[in-house]
């Protein structure tokens, strides 16, 4: 029965780490992706949430170059990067893959939170400017050029040549997007190189939290009337996806840690078994009890005592399971922060001394009631 | 002469019925008993007589079914459950034929025990035991766990415990009968030496010979009192405890 106790409060413990830890993932993830940062995407569909996250639509209207330019007036906007993606075949000295391109513009390294191992990123120049340059990842590097230095080199994508002039270095992350395997280039270069005026996503980045909103509302307006007074375009700030995701995992996290309690509630129902067997096992010790002049409730209380020590005891060997449950789980799965946390630790430490409480009541009281002559006879 | 001394039990018309399938059992028969502080009162009979019923229900174990109980002048059959109690951590004392100790518990343990019942502190709780463990002769043994002692020791290590909350009655349910001879000897010795103080002692017994060493004695036949000796002196002489003469108590109870 204690093990049964230990089992259910590691298990809370546990499964709410994993919850919890999944949802700091994902908030950390999100962070990483630059705070501030307001989203701009083609298409505008009625109904909120993550349905249009996913989706590189066929709009009516596209985003252009020009609506990114017209946008970055704004004082409330530090920074803004227009985004086009697809892939292309790369080759270089016979060696040849296919990679993923983005064509942006010189502000999206620090948009991105991203670093540079070699090089320069991309130029300060206007946006419409097909410059062949562009800047790789670590994979790329390793792949196609091998032990000699890329900077400086002609790096062939698709039917045309760009210099290399520069190397993201291998920290920063991104959702869907693995630093080390891309190609970056001026957006106009991609534009060319994928036919397409369109584009993928316009990021900004607002000066501060509280000029968030205002920068939503002012891109909103901008692009209606750039786009004939038809809103066509999503625009979504990075904390409300954050928080759509906290919310999710939270649900999820409680829903997990309410099922866990379950177990504990199953253990209860142990300790009740338990308790009564052993009330039965020691009528003859009960029945002595009443002889030597206890009362009633003294026995009450020494049968509910006894199992609250047991259901404690369970309960912190629980405890002791579940972090090194937890401890385990960090170690596999680094990224992962599996920290319990508190609430879930006191909720389940509170439930299990309860359940002892609440699931003695019934043989303490068959206990209290025992007749002292026949349980002294054993019958 | 010695004057009018209180009684200490005063049994009137009690009855005890069982219920046996859809059968009453009168285990106790109308019974009329009077017991002065300080007596050694045997109690025998044929088993299903009743004796230990009532020991039972003198001790409060066991409640009548129809009758009065005085003690000490106090009506008990009216008492809830918990002031039952307290009289029976503070008034009597019970020792057992099959001893009942608690195995887990060392001999001092199982004699410290009605103290830490009664919530008695810790510091009052221990010389009080270390007297009893000596008196009782027990020393040598204290920290033994019941499954380490003899029979002998056993009863010794009960005794202790019904009397160290200084009870007036000790009431003794054949105390011997799991015992060898010698032993049982000793354990009665014990007994009638805490008489001797002036605890009242009552003991049932199927032993004869034990039996014959009260100072009143008592028997019993389905149900009801077949002969106290203590009626079987000149009947009209003044009640009153003034042994070895028996004296009459109470009116009759037999038939």
């Amino acid at each position: 029965m204690l093990i049964a106790m230990a089992i259910g409060v590691a298990a809370v413990i546990i499964l709410t780490a994993l919850g919890d830890g999944a949802r700091r993932y994902i908030a950390s993830e999100f962070s990483s992706l630059g705070t501030n940062l307001v989203l701009v995407f083609p298409g505008y569909s009625k109904t909120s949430g993550l349905g249009s996250l996913a989706m590189v639509n066929a709009t009516p209207r596209d985003l252009t170059l020009n609506d990114a330019q017209a946008l970055s007036r704004n004082s409330n906007i530090r920074r803004i990067a227009p985004m086009n993606i697809g892939s292309v075949n790369a080759s270089f000295g016979g060696r040849s893959r296919e990679v993923p391109v983005i064509g942006t513009s010189h502000e999206f390294l620090k948009l991105r939170h991203w670093q540079l191992a070699q090089g320069s990123f991309l130029p300060v120049t206007d946006l419409d400017r097909a410059t062949p340059v562009c800047v790789i990842g670590s994979k790329i590097q390793n792949e196609l050029f091998t032990a000699q230095s890329p900077l400086g080199q002609w790096l062939r994508l698709g039917e045309r040549r760009f210099r290399v002039i520069g190397v993201l270095a291998t920290e920063g992350r991104s959702i869907g997007i693995d630093v080390q395997d891309i190609i970056i280039i001026p957006v106009a270069s991609a534009q060319q190189l994928f036919n397409t005026p369109s584009l993928f996503r316009i990021l900004v980045e607002a000066k501060n939290r509280f000029a968030i909103k205002p920068v939503k509302q002012f891109i909103i307006e901008q692009l209606k009337q750039r786009h004939q007074g038809k809103r066509d375009v999503t625009v979504i700030t990075q904390d409300a996806v954050l928080a759509t995701f906290d919310r999710i995992l939270s649900t999820l996290t409680y829903a997990v840690g309410g099922i866990a309690a379950i177990s504990l509630a199953v253990a209860g129902i142990l300790i009740m078994n338990v308790m009564l067997v052993a009330v039965s096992q020691r009528k003859t010790e009960i029945g002595l009890l009443k002889a030597l002049g206890a009362p009633q409730t003294q026995i009450i209380h020494l049968i509910l005592f006894e199992a609250m020590m047991l259901s404690a005891l369970g309960a912190v060997l629980g405890l002791i399971l579940g972090e090194l449950g937890c401890y385990a789980l960090r170690q596999f799965f680094p990224e992962l922060p599996a920290y319990a946390p508190l609430w879930a630790l006191l909720a389940s430490m509170a439930v299990s001394l309860l359940a002892g409480l609440v699931f003695s009541l019934l043989p303490a009281r068959q206990a209290a009631r025992l007749d002292p002559v026949l349980a002294l006879t054993g019958k | 002469m010695p004057s009018l001394k209180p009684l200490m039990i005063e049994l009137s018309n009690i009855h005890r019925d069982f219920k046996v399938g859809d059968q009453s059992v009168h285990a106790l028969d109308n019974i009329n008993l009077s017991i002065h502080p300080g007596e050694y009162i045997s109690i025998m009979g044929p088993s299903g007589s009743g004796k230990s019923t009532l020991l039972n229900l003198i001790g409060l174990l066991d409640s009548a079914s129809k009758g009065t109980y005085l003690l000490n002048q106090q009506d008990v059959t009216v008492l809830h459950e918990r002031e039952k109690a307290a009289i029976r951590s503070q008034t009597i004392g019970f020792v057992f034929q099959a001893f009942h100790l608690i195995p887990r518990l060392t001999a001092a343990e199982n004699i410290e025990l009605p103290l830490i019942l009664a919530g008695i502190a810790p510091e009052q709780r221990q010389p009080r035991v270390q007297k009893a463990i000596s008196d009782t002769g027990l020393s040598d043994r204290a920290d033994h766990t019941p499954d380490q002692l003899s029979g002998g020791q056993r009863q010794r290590v009960a005794i202790a415990r019904a009397t160290i909350m200084q009870p007036k009655i000790l009431l003794a349910d054949e105390p011997t009968g799991n015992l060898d001879q010698k032993s049982g000897q000793d354990v009665i010795a014990i007994l009638e030496q805490l008489n001797q103080q002036g605890i009242s002692l009552i003991i049932v017994t199927h032993d004869a010979h034990i039996g014959l060493r009260a100072k009143r004695q008592i028997q019993m036949l389905d149900g009801r009192i077949q002969s106290d000796s203590h009626l079987n002196s000149n009947p009209g002489t003044s009640p009153g405890t003034s042994p070895p003469r028996q004296d009459q108590a109470n009116a009759s109870s037999h038939t």
